[in-house]
């Protein structure tokens, strides 16, 4: 402080070669270099915002949103607001409804109506197509003559299904996808047991995914161990065997796991041969949970070794030498000195093996059988037969919010700093 | 590692510029897959292209009406006819996915009969035209016949004590939840109405409980004649073509039960906003003449939409000695006890049936 004070040039700047004030060149140069550094970045932001941020954002929304029925009725959509939902419809309602099916049938627009509501109160998506063939017909009074074209617009349970629709913002997916149900009238209900089936996959996924995980783990660890110790030429080889499976198609992978398990397959023969078991009383290895289990984690090891290896790489054998020459056994300087730093890529590899985990699909359709499905085959049914986009991204929304939740949990208890990919 | 990863990098570059070269085409036809597609090549791609002088690209897909509504309503439209199940194409049809198409633009059969009277029951559709008619039935090896009388109805499949052994059948309740109720005594002429009642839908699922533990779910339609010819199991539900293309295309000694056999259409439709319209319109015309649905008999096991085709059909493409009208569905002998697959039953109730059938797999 001093300096400046004494200075006189703190009244001239010290100027550039071109007259202009230094500290002012100084800041054009470090702005330029700096638009440089977001231009080079803009792309993959710009990818990662187009491909990943906003599509997920999307589907969110549409887990909550789904305005199909209040674009397509309008008309409809502003009487059924007005609706208490438990008195009778009023004839206002089915001026509406007459005029909304009308248009609807010019529009060729009556199937994603009736679609919506039949997500709502299965059996109505005939109801609506077939009214709207005959709706030409109707007269004044339309309630008396709607109901005689199909007596189903007596049922108030109707008219509340296409309330609940006509709500553009709704829970009701959400509250679906936890087996349960929106009502007009009682508000969140359990949907009846029999076809109480969301809850129960989502627990098996996770279920299902921790135990491929645990399993890549004891599997993959000592494989990862050798990689890293054994010398050049042998783990070279060990490399490729690794690496091979994990260039082959996963649909190989999945089918060969089938001719290897089934019970006309290659291990049942060999049990019936050594005498462990008869011919008729061969073992169901695959199409259930058994063969789920094995095939996912076949294809999913080389994503739990190949993190394990990158950090065991790194640990130099001499803490090794230094802890057995301070008197610990080769189990205890193993366990106290060894494991603890592979903890990185533990992490790292357990994340990754069961966030791949529960999103897989393919293997759990062929070789999952009855009781080997996971919540991923429930959401691809909504997405590709169904259609029903909306339960899907609600199904979808609870997963990602499941993981997570369990990302955090896991950067609690161990630290994400503490996570190496490689 | 760095040049493994090159290397890869290369090859997935090349096939990208492969897929893109692929883009120039005059027609997008869309089908199954195996050997059904190859019987649409056979008989209506290759004699369309020699006519018309234009390329077609086949592709596959799996069925389901998803991708067709992802390109409209993208505005991408890149697939110009598609093969759909009725169901779907009733489906797309209202929710405005599809082209109409003019039935009088179709061709007359041989005889002058116009082509709205020349189709069978169904196969004209506001969107759609359809080619064939194909069923679920169900098959056995007939080299593994362990000590019992050869099969004959429906009730057969579900009798675990004189047939033991496992079953494929299709993870799916459509006609899963109809063979059910038919093997328990319900004639096909009743089998929606009683499944559209409380009562009926427990009545199937009891049915099906007493072989649960006995069966092997089968998703993808190449599966069942590889669970039978692997000895995986003793019958499995299976789509016809699929069944006589193994035994006569790979020489697998199967033989199918007919009774109580679902039929279904699978029709051609057109997405809204297909580029090649006026083409794609000429190629549905042409296919679903009265010769080439009859010249596609010759490659798959399943029946012409059109009835004068009926009596043009002709041998296997491979066996001059395999005569193909007593495998069609259609035939008298194998249509005694037959149901067509009720598509507004299902439109309604799929979601529902669904989530109940996978609530009692899991159970």
């Amino acid at each position: 402080m001093a300096m400046t004070d004494a200075s006189p040039s703190a009244e001239v700047p010290i100027t550039a070669a071109d007259g202009t004030p230094l500290k002012k060149k100084l800041a054009q140069a470090l702005f330029r270099s700096r638009v440089r550094a977001v231009g080079l970045v803009l792309p993959l932001f710009a990818f990662v915002m187009a491909s990943f941020v906003i599509p997920i954002l999307a589907l969110m929304w549409q887990g909550v949103h789904n305005d199909t029925f209040a674009r397509y009725t309008p008309n409809l959509t502003q009487q059924l607001k007005q609706w208490d939902g438990v008195s009778q419809p009023t004839e206002a309602m089915f001026v509406a409804l007459v005029t909304d099916l009308k248009s609807a049938r010019n529009d060729k627009t009556v199937g994603r109506i009736a679609t919506r509501v039949n997500q709502e109160l299965p059996g109505t998506r005939s109801l609506f197509t077939s009214s709207a063939r005959k709706v030409k017909k109707a007269k004044p009074p339309y309630a008396e003559s709607m109901v005689k074209i199909n007596k189903k617009w007596d049922r108030l349970d109707v008219w509340q299904a296409m309330k609940l629709t006509s709500q553009s913002l709704t829970p009701g997916f959400y509250a679906t996808a936890l087996d349960g149900k929106y009502t007009v009238d009682q508000g969140f209900v359990s949907q009846v047991e029999n076809r109480q089936i969301y809850v129960k996959l989502f627990w098996r996924t996770l279920l299902i995914s921790g135990s491929v995980m645990l399993l890549c783990l004891l599997l993959g660890y000592p494989v990862a161990y050798l990689l890293a110790t054994l010398p050049m030429r042998y783990s070279n080889l060990l490399m490729i065997m690794v690496l091979l499976p994990f260039w082959t198609s996963l649909l190989v992978r999945t089918t060969a796991w089938i001719a290897i398990l089934q019970s006309q397959g290659v291990v049942n023969d060999l049990l019936v041969w050594i005498g462990i078991t008869s011919d008729e009383s061969r073992f169901s290895l695959i199409y259930n949970m058994t063969g789920t289990i094995v095939a996912m984690t076949h294809i999913l090891l080389p994503f739990m070794i190949l993190p394990l290896y990158s950090v065991m790489k790194t640990i130099p054998p001499t803490y090794m030498r230094a802890a057995r020459s301070l008197g610990a056994t080769p189990t205890l300087a193993f366990v106290k000195i060894y494991m603890p730093q592979t903890i990185p890529g533990v992490g790292a590899g357990g994340l990754l093996v069961f966030i791949l985990a529960i999103g897989y699909y393919i293997t759990p359709a062929l070789v999952g059988g009855q009781d080997g499905q996971l919540i991923s085959n429930m959401i691809a049914y909504h997405m590709q037969k169904s259609l029903n986009w909306s339960l899907a991204a609600a199904l979808g929304g609870i997963l990602l919010a499941g993981v997570l939740l369990l990302y955090w949990a896991y950067d609690r208890i161990i630290g994400i700093d503490n996570m190496k990919l490689g | 590692m760095s040049r493994f990863t090159k290397g890869l990098m290369a090859v997935a570059g090349m096939s990208l510029c492969v897929s893109t070269a692929a883009v120039a085409n005059d027609l997008t036809v869309v089908s199954w897959g195996g050997a059904y597609t190859k019987s649409q090549v056979e008989a209506y791609h290759k004699p369309w292209m020699a006519k018309t002088g234009k390329t077609i690209i086949s592709e596959d897909y799996g069925g389901g009406i998803a991708e067709i509504k992802a390109q409209v309503e993208s505005g991408n439209v890149t697939w110009d006819v598609v093969d759909v199940e009725l169901a779907d194409a009733i489906r797309a049809c209202d929710e405005g996915l599809l082209e109409t198409i003019d039935h009088s633009a179709l061709p007359a059969a041989p005889d002058g009969t116009p082509a709205t009277a020349d189709f069978i029951d169904g196969a004209l559709q506001d969107c759609a035209v359809a080619n064939i008619v194909w069923s679920s039935v169900y098959a056995y090896d007939s080299s593994k016949v362990r000590g019992w009388n050869a099969p004959k109805t429906m009730a057969d499949f579900f009798n675990t004590d004189a047939y033991p052994g496992k079953r494929g059948m299709r993870k799916n309740p459509k006609v899963t939840l109809e063979f059910a109720l038919i093997a328990d005594g319900v004639p096909t002429d009743q089998v929606y109405d009683v499944l559209s009642t409380e009562e009926g839908v427990a009545r199937a699922f009891a049915k099906l409980d007493t072989i649960k533990d006995d069966v092997v779910w089968w998703e993808a339609g190449a599966q069942p004649p590889q669970l039978l010819a692997d000895g995986e199991v003793v019958f499995t539900t299976a789509w016809n073509g699929r069944v006589f293309n193994a035994k006569n295309g790979e020489g697998q000694p199967f033989e199918m039960v007919w009774d109580g056999q679902i039929y279904d259409l699978d029709l051609w439709v057109i997405p809204k906003g297909s580029k090649n319209k006026e083409a794609a319109l000429d190629f549905v015309a042409f296919s679903t003449a009265t010769e080439q649905l009859a010249a596609q008999a010759s490659w798959i096991s399943y029946g012409p939409a059109r009835k004068s085709s009926e009596g043009m059909v002709g041998s296997y493409h491979s066996d001059p000695s395999l005569k193909m009208a007593p495998h069609m569905p259609t035939a008298s002998a194998n249509f005694a006890n037959a149901l067509q697959n009720d598509f507004e039953f299902w439109a309604d109730n799929q979601d529902q049936l669904n989530e109940r059938f996978n609530a009692w797999l899991a159970q």
